[in-house]
């Protein structure tokens, strides 16, 4: 078959399904959606619709963003604007079925909102609310629209195009496009994508490899798996593109072992894609020939460092290359040159060859062009996947799209890059999303997690939950990462338990500098990221710790004490039933009381304390006995 | 194990560069990686034993001693942490009877932390086998694993 | 070969192409303080203690970094200053404190580069101190494994790929948590471990430490007697008997290396069993003989037998001339093919 021919296949499947007249469900069933119980809907679903012989057509789709909204349905009714719900259950699925399918009330009540053609009176149009209308959803074009399972809904929604228009272009005009588009390396180094792919062009060599990264290690991030499970096809005929360009012949993903859904994806677009001819020898009709090969990594951050990732999949540690050395699209993958991109990055590639340079320049700004995708999670109101143009600010990403702090807290910092980025204050809100500003203001884009933190959150206790995390995925080969973290993640330990010294706060400034210039790579250069913005933004809060023994933000256990106000308690017993530690004594309708020497800081009393009594307070520093 | 062993290694010898696949199948088949097992592999694929253990102890996936029927993982990425994650590995640890990293007696469960499970949205939440239980809180905890254990 | 010049704090000098910087230093006698680096491996860039300033604007380390014509090196800049003090003083806050009972006190690489650096215990104080705590390894019968000692320069495990393609000993887990050790972290002995040494020889502290190492009060050189080999060694001698042995480097032989035999199979030249003159049995009893007397029976007895009537056992002890002879003269003096060789059994 032509590629004319697969597209017109392509069309008409995918028409049929969108005007055929009949009712179209889609259920978001990437593993987010599946944690919330969307494989609950969907059976919901599927036994109503059978049950009442209703004809509509159920599709699962991948992650549409809002993860606080999931499960997420889509109901496209002929005649119907579509209509988006949140948060369904098997009951609700029901009820949808009953109420908009077989009757004409489209349940407001449920609804997120409205896209498409058409309105609905009472549900608003999802585009224009504050959370959908900053974003741009370019990398996420096509997750949570179509089935990821189904090739034919990728080539009908511009798939595989760049692929057929690369294919008929020279290497060098392929790179040339890439260079002019700015996009910049998506993993978070924001290395200019097209100077890497004209070095592998360029490299010397028979033998080259593509290999996609997709070891997605930064903890409070998955776009990447959001992007394999909701479109793994762009990954595909990205990695496609890129091996036509620089002349490779195989291409490895390298992706999580805890992502199984994202291998099931992949392993099924691959099969597909080999039997639509993208994939193979002779690629539509042309000399290049091309295989994909999936490697689930065992479970190392480290291996998010190139040099380490390559020699994972060579079978071996992932201890990462010591410099000097030469680039890996010289020497990479079996010492061969290797073109070695995340996930977003290649998903970017054929939309750019599609649709042009300057179309994907034309959002963001001048040196970061494009979209950038953050997780956005931690105490904000709306937590998910997010799609903005480059150049938007923190505050606008955290109080419109995220709508504000979550249960009413106070914003106190947020973070971006995970363990090698920064925490930033609330004085840095208005610094623009791209790579240069984040750098100079102490954190970096990273691979897109964004984690806000409100004033509950202890900003030591934050450094120092980074740091343990770091010191358990060092590789451990250079002495100033294995032992600087771990010399650095004792002083945090000693600060958060009341242990800390005023020489501290300069010793762990001394030593994040020496971590940072003396380590082999990437995660012992940044390792020490989150110590120096928190320092630089939160010293007061370091300095309540070490001088006073006080948590501000009542996270430090060894620093917070639970106490029962006298005039406030009723004697209701709740809270010394509920201490597992039988710390709480106290006769019904009399007063109680901790006994310090026994509690264990778990909080459970403040919780179980009915909220009308309020009796339980936490205190920092800690109280003594007496005073309780 | 020997016969479901070589079942396993039949077509990797000489596959030196296979190593991690093969750790991942053998553990795969075997629940965990014995001793045995990474001569077993070491013998087949032409690598040194020492190298064997060395990349399988490197990767966090890798474990050495038998383990529960079934695997709890408590997420600790970021979102559930500022979201009280541990808590949740405390109330974990006091239900099961066991810290993180250990099996129970009757090879029931096996604890483990994860560096994030990517659910943060649904923060905190922890892993059951292949089930993701989400917005816990330490009461929900106790209940998901009593209630698991009745039924 | 193509030689370069550089700049070393302020010094010119001439160094090979293709060598690295502290190569470079080294040969033209400039110490530059490292810790992992040994001249027989291929340099890994570990420990980062060897780090400079390159033109005055870039940090590396030099045991990886290749001279380049022009180049300008500082080792005393005052950010390599404190990259380098870090790391020694983290080494050092990870280290035990018995130098004194230590069989490498004043020949250890750490108090060397410690001392350079100029480590204080007031700057060392501040320091949350953890040393790693492990069993000591006692199983091999010539040496002990003190993990807590271990710096993880990776030498021995560089020497036992590179050097002795054994591969016993490799990386254990990572991060602060890893060793080196064998499958399953299994004693020494339950490795395909030979014995040989070479590891020992060249760890840099005493993580990899003779079992028993007295300091010897001279040295003196010799072949090794174990094969035809003829390695070069050094017996390390105190009062009259011989209490160590080590390779001589500078034998073109075996430029520094021995197998288990000739570094630890040296406590025969002392033992009381061991015969320093010849024995001739008179009336049924062996007894000491001078070397005139027993040649002279040997002579006498030789020629009354011929062909089939004499057998000669050469020993792999003695060198491949001495062996060649006997062979010869087997065949060509005594007319027998009776010949052989205690290594073949």
């Amino acid at each position: 078959m032509t590629f004319a021919e697969i597209q017109a296949q392509a069309n008409l499947e995918w028409e049929a399904l969108n005007n055929g007249g009949r009712p179209q469900i889609t259920v978001g069933t990437a593993t987010c959606g599946r944690s919330a119980g969307a494989m609950a809907v969907v059976k919901a679903f599927e036994e109503e619709l059978q049950a009442k012989g209703i004809d509509a057509a159920l599709v699962e789709v991948g992650c549409i963003g809002p993860c606080y909204a999931e499960p997420l349905v889509n109901i496209k009714k002929p005649g119907w604007a579509t209509v988006s719900y949140r948060n369904v259950t098997a009951e609700m699925a029901r009820e949808i079925v009953a109420a908009f399918l077989l009757g004409d009330d489209p349940l407001a009540k449920y609804a997120l909102g409205v896209f498409g053609e058409g309105e609905i009176a009472g549900i608003p149009n999802i585009l224009s609310t504050p959370a959908f209308k900053p974003q741009e959803r370019r990398v996420f074009r096509n997750c949570g629209t179509i089935d990821p399972t189904n090739i034919n809904h990728y080539i009908a929604n511009d798939g595989y195009i760049g692929l057929n228009k690369a294919l008929g272009m020279r290497q060098e005009e392929v790179v040339d496009v890439m260079k002019r588009s700015g996009l910049r390396g998506r993993g978070g180094g924001g290395f200019p994508a097209g100077r890497k792919w004209e070095a592998g062009l360029k490299a010397k060599g028979t033998q080259k490899y593509v290999v996609c990264n997709a070891d997605e290690g930064d903890p409070g991030a998955f776009m990447d798996r959001a992007v394999i499970e909701g479109d793994p096809h762009s990954v595909l005929e990205g990695m496609i593109i890129a091996g036509y360009t620089i002349g490779a012949d195989t291409g490895y993903i390298y992706v999580r072992a805890e992502y199984p859904l994202a291998i099931r994806r992949l392993e099924r677009a691959i099969q597909q894609a080999h039997e639509f001819g993208f994939l193979g020898q002779n690629i539509l009709g042309t000399n290049f020939s091309f295989e994909i090969r999936i490697f689930p990594g065992a479970g190392a951050f480290v291996c998010g460092e190139s040099t380490a990732l390559t020699l994972s999949i060579e079978g071996k540690r992932g201890m990462p290359r010591v410099a000097p050395r030469p680039r890996t699209t010289e020497v990479g993958l079996y010492d061969k040159p290797t073109l070695l991109n995340n996930v977003k990055t290649f998903s970017s590639a054929p939309m750019i060859i599609t649709r042009g340079a300057e179309w994907f320049a034309s959002v963001g700004t001048e040196k970061s062009t494009g979209t950038a995708i953050f997780a956005l999670t931690g105490k904000v109101q709306n937590c998910g996947l997010i799609e903005v143009p480059m150049g938007i600010t923190l505050r606008d990403i955290i109080y419109d799209i995220g709508g504000g702090i979550a249960d009413g807290g106070q914003f106190k910092a947020v973070q971006t890059g995970g363990p090698s980025g920064g925490c930033l204050p609330e004085s840095l809100l208005d610094t623009p999303i791209d790579y240069d500003s984040l750098d100079a203001a102490g954190s970096i884009m990273g691979s897109g997690g964004m984690v806000v933190m409100d004033e509950k959150t202890c900003m030591v206790d934050v450094a120092r939950y980074f740091l343990d995390f770091t010191e358990i995925e060092s590789c451990g080969q250079c002495v100033p990462c294995r032992l600087g973290t771990k010399q650095l993640l004792d002083i945090l330990k000693d600060i958060c338990s009341g242990r800390g010294k005023p020489e501290d706060m300069d010793l762990l400034y001394e030593l994040s500098h020496s971590v940072h210039g003396g380590s082999v790579c990437g995660l012992g250069q940044t390792a020490a990221n989150p110590v120096l913005t928190t320092l630089r933004y939160f010293r007061d809060e370091y300095e309540a710790h070490i001088n006073d023994r006080c948590c501000p933000a009542k996270v430090c256990k060894s620093l917070i004490s639970y106490v029962i106000d006298k005039e406030k308690c009723v004697g209701c017993t709740l809270c010394a039933k509920s201490c597992p530690v039988q710390a709480i004594s106290g006769e019904k309708k009399k007063i109680h009381s901790i006994d310090q020497a026994l509690c264990v800081q778990c909080g459970v009393c403040l919780e179980k304390c009915p909220k009308k009594f309020s009796a339980i307070a936490c205190v920092s520093p800690k109280v003594k006995q007496e005073e309780s | 194990m020997e016969e479901r062993l070589q079942t396993v290694l039949a077509p990797y010898k000489g596959k030196r560069d296979m190593l991690i696949p093969i750790l991942q199948q053998v553990q795969a088949a075997l629940g965990y990686l014995p001793d045995d097992a990474m001569a077993e592999i070491a013998r087949t694929t032409g690598l040194p034993e020492s190298r064997v253990y060395a990349v399988a102890s490197f990767y966090a996936q890798f474990r050495f001693t038998p383990r529960g029927k079934h695997t709890i993982m408590v997420c600790r990425g970021t979102a559930c942490h500022v979201r009280g994650a541990e808590k949740i590995l405390e109330e974990t640890e006091r239900t099961l009877g066991i810290v993180e990293g250990e099996t129970t007696k009757d090879l029931e469960y096996t604890l483990e932390t994860v560096a994030c499970i990517g659910c943060c949205a649904l923060a905190p939440c922890i892993m059951i086998d292949e089930d993701v239980e989400a917005k816990l809180t330490p009461k929900m905890v106790s209940e998901i694993i009593t209630g698991r254990n009745t039924a | 070969m193509k030689k370069v010049t550089l700049t070393i704090d302020g010094l010119q000098l001439r160094a090979d192409e293709g060598s690295t910087v502290l190569q470079a230093a080294l040969a033209n006698g400039l110490y530059i303080p490292n810790l992992c680096n040994h001249p027989d491996l291929v340099p890994a860039g570990l420990c980062r203690v060897c780090v400079v300033k390159v033109d005055d604007w870039k940090i590396s380390i030099s045991c990886k970094l290749p001279v380049k014509e022009g180049m300008v090196i500082s080792t005393e800049d005052p950010e390599v200053q404190r990259i380098r003090k870090s790391t020694v003083e983290l080494l050092v806050a990870n280290h035990p404190m018995t130098c004194l009972t230590c069989s490498r006190d004043a020949n250890c690489e750490l108090q060397r580069v410690a001392s350079y650096v100029g480590i204080t215990q007031e700057s060392l104080k501040r320091y949350r101190r953890s040393v790693r705590q492990l069993p000591i390894d006692s199983s091999n019968p010539f040496f002990d494994i003190d993990h807590s000692k271990c710096v993880l320069c990776g030498i021995c495990v560089r020497t036992c790929d590179e050097l002795q393609n054994i591969n016993a000993i490799d990386y254990v887990r990572r991060g602060v948590h890893t060793t080196v050790g064998t499958l399953g972290n299994k004693p020494i002995t339950q490795s395909c471990c030979e014995s040989c040494g070479e590891c020992v020889a060249r760890c840099p502290v005493a993580a990899l430490a003779p079992k028993e190492s007295p300091i010897s009060m001279r040295e003196v050189k010799s072949v090794c007697t174990y094969c035809g080999v003829g390695c070069g060694i050094l017996l390390g001698v105190r009062g009259e008997k011989v209490v160590g042995v080590r390779g001589d480097r500078d034998n073109p032989v075996n430029r520094g290396s021995l197998c288990v035999k000739g570094r630890y199979g040296f406590k025969f030249i002392n033992h009381p069993d061991r015969l320093t003159t010849p024995l001739v049995r008179k009336d049924g009893v062996l007894v000491p003989a001078s070397w005139d007397e027993a040649l002279e029976r040997v002579a006498a007895n030789f020629s009354e037998h011929k062909g089939e009537q004499f057998a000669a056992l050469a020993s792999a002890r003695i060198t491949n001339e001495d062996n060649y002879l006997i062979q010869k003269f087997t065949r060509a003096v005594m007319q027998t093919n009776n010949i052989d060789h205690c290594a073949r059994l």
